[in-house]
């Protein structure tokens, strides 16, 4: 039977802001659901063709593929500080710095706070995979205590290697960000509510009002040794305990 | 032609860099380059440009990339350890192929040294302090008013090759007073577009930019694009002077500081009746080989004086090889090394 498609509604699509090219992410990586709701709050602020994106070091480092956009690749850990020069040279560009755990919360310590405090009118999307998903699955500053990863065999013991970091939660205390959220993609919901964040971070820096960090819990099956679907069940029951949902800070509405 | 002012070298390269239309200026204090810093904190801001004082050198250096990917005039100053912190970004800036100014006013090395003047970072500059097949061009001044015109010809040179530009000057250099007459300033909005740059991909394809590829064949051709731009460099940019070589029989080998106190000696050595000539480079990266070597197959002695333990000395016997004596006289750790010593050196190999 033919079916009669006039009444339907087109409820998702591919986001016109993305290109053809293919992911480099494994199957059941969170870095491919985050680069598409990316792409989507791009095309509904209709701001592709003033964005440049970030590309760090880290399995997405192939971030400047993705969007048809402006993009820049930066040194391990200092995307922040090339959002930065970015954004001062020219202030009519959307600024969007896409960094992993190692790259924005380790390595970039110090490029990540002071970015953030001194208010750059610029997005930071934080993908927290509690590992280090490129170089091979080594421990990651937000490597949960007693979590397996190549440098930790025997489980992160807090007493030997310190504590998972709450990297967003040490940003909120600063004055001058506007937004500072903690999202996830292990469900619908929980996607619906990541891209909501999203577009609200971005439309804050359209509107001028300045800095935002959306940390978004992500997953590694590769280096986690799960399926896809044990580590979306992980992230719900276990690293949302260490790294609670929500927003932190919202100065923006 | 700008007004007569007395000035300092930091604040002159700080001021030529504005009238040159840099846009964007990022930095970390240090020793002895502070004028630099506080005379582009009072400046930029009045021209509605860009200052921002980093959390680090490395933060400095990163924004310094970033300002240079959106295609703006940009430049980043330090001193000796803050240099080394840069190196990482400047890998990146000349392998992403971007315009950028660095200014490194030398101090006493290794560590941390101390804060006097010292030419010890020759190395670091010419020879690729950071990781990779990388070449930037390397000016060092060896006046104040020099130190103005070599920054305005160092944002020239960034745009014309796309590279990173080194001014390569020492604590001596920077805190300098001496009469200057700087140009009339350029206006930012009237210098060549750059379609390369990240201006937001509007009516036409995304630019990107990157030092990146896992293709070993492709990262090898990115490589090859870089290589050939150095050889056009080296066959166009090399600058150098000569100051009474015509008859000599002995030239000084020497730049920056001790260049500028080389002049004196050859007037003194040849008041005495001592033939001595003077070779300056004046980039430092390329290395004016070809005219080294015509002059050596003149002369008895080329002694090259750094206030180092011989780095320079290095290009100074590969430009010379056989065709005469290379000797080599040096001061380190910040000892300012004057006229007196350098003749004494002199006359060691006048006839
Ligand atoms: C200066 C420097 N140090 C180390 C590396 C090696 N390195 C590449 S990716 C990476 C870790 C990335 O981890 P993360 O930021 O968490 O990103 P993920 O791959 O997990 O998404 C490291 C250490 C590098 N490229 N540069
Ligand atoms: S290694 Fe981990 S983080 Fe990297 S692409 Fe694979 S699953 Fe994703
Ligand atoms: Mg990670």
């Amino acid at each position: 039977m033919p079916v009669n498609t006039e009444n339907m509604v087109k409820v998702f699509g591919r986001p016109e802001s993305l290109t053809d090219a293919r992911f480099t992410y494994c199957p059941g990586c969170h870095h491919g659901i985050l680069t598409r709701i990316i792409a989507k709050a791009i095309d509904e602020l209709g701001i592709a063709e003033r964005t440049v994106t970030i590309a760090p070091v880290g399995c997405s480092v192939f971030a400047y593929l993705w969007y048809k956009c402006d993009a820049v690749q930066a040194s391990h850990g200092r995307a922040s500080a090339v959002a930065t020069g970015l954004k001062r040279a020219n202030k009519d560009l959307i600024v969007i710095s896409y960094q992993g755990d190692g790259d924005f919360a380790s390595i970039g310590t110090a490029e990540s706070i002071h970015a953030a405090n001194r208010g750059e009118n610029i997005t930071v999307i934080f993908v927290n995979n509690q590992i280090y998903g490129m170089t091979g699955g080594e421990m990651a500053p937000t490597t949960l205590v007693g979590q397996r990863t190549t440098t930790t065999p025997d489980g992160r013991d807090p007493a030997y290697f310190g504590y998972p970091i709450r990297f967003s939660e040490l940003i909120a205390t600063l004055d001058a960000p506007v937004y500072v959220t903690r999202q996830a993609l292990y469900d619908t919901r929980r996607i619906m509510d990541a891209e909501k964040a999203i577009k609200k971070a971005i439309s804050y820096q359209v509107e001028g009002k300045g800095y935002s960090l959306v940390e978004v819990l992500s997953t590694c099956p590769t280096n986690w040794h799960m399926s896809p679907l044990e580590a979306n069940r992980h992230v719900a029951e276990v690293v949302t305990e260490a790294f609670p949902l929500g927003d932190l800070v919202d100065r923006g509405g | 032609m700008g007004e007569r002012k007395l000035m300092r070298g930091n604040e002159v390269i700080a001021e030529a860099a504005i009238r040159a239309g840099c846009e964007c200026y990022f930095a970390y204090p240090i020793t002895p380059q502070a004028e630099l810093l506080e005379h582009m904190a009072r400046n930029m801001p009045r021209l509605g440009r860009t200052f921002v004082q980093a959390e680090s050198e490395i933060g400095a250096i990163n924004m310094l990339y970033g300002a240079a990917a959106a295609g703006v005039r940009a430049m980043t100053s330090s001193s000796s350890p803050g240099i080394s912190l840069k190196q990482e970004g400047i890998s990146y800036i000349a392998g992403s192929n971007l315009p950028a100014v660095i200014v490194n006013i030398m101090r006493g090395g290794p560590g941390l040294g101390d804060i006097a003047p010292a030419q010890g970072d020759y190395f670091q500059a010419t020879k690729g302090g950071g990781h990779g097949d990388y070449r930037m061009i390397v000016l060092g001044p060896s006046t104040v008013p020099e130190a103005g015109e070599l920054t305005i010809l160092a944002f020239d040179l960034a745009d014309k090759y796309r590279v990173p530009v080194m001014i390569l000057a020492d604590g001596m250099l920077g805190q300098m007073m001496e009469p200057v007459e700087l140009p009339d300033p350029v206006d930012p909005a009237t210098l060549p577009k750059k379609d390369w740059a990240l201006t937001g991909a509007k009516g036409r394809d995304p630019n990107i930019i990157l030092s990146f590829d896992l293709d070993p064949e492709v990262l090898k051709q990115m490589n090859l694009v870089l290589q050939e731009k150095y050889r056009k460099i080296e066959d166009n940019e090399a600058r150098y002077e000569e100051y009474q070589t015509d008859d000599a029989d002995i030239v000084i080998a020497a730049y920056g500081t001790v260049a500028r106190i080389a002049k004196t000696v050859v007037r003194r050595a040849r008041a005495e009746g001592i033939k001595l000539g003077l070779f300056r480079p004046i980039t430092l990266w390329p290395f004016p080989y070809e005219p080294l070597r015509e002059l050596a197959s003149r002369v008895k002695t080329v002694l090259t004086v750094e206030m180092s333990a011989g780095q320079m000395w290095e290009d100074v016997r590969l430009a010379v090889a056989e065709r005469a004596e290379t000797p080599f006289y040096g001061e380190m750790g910040g000892v300012v090394t004057t006229p007196k010593k350098i003749l004494s050196e002199v006359r060691k190999y006048a006839r």
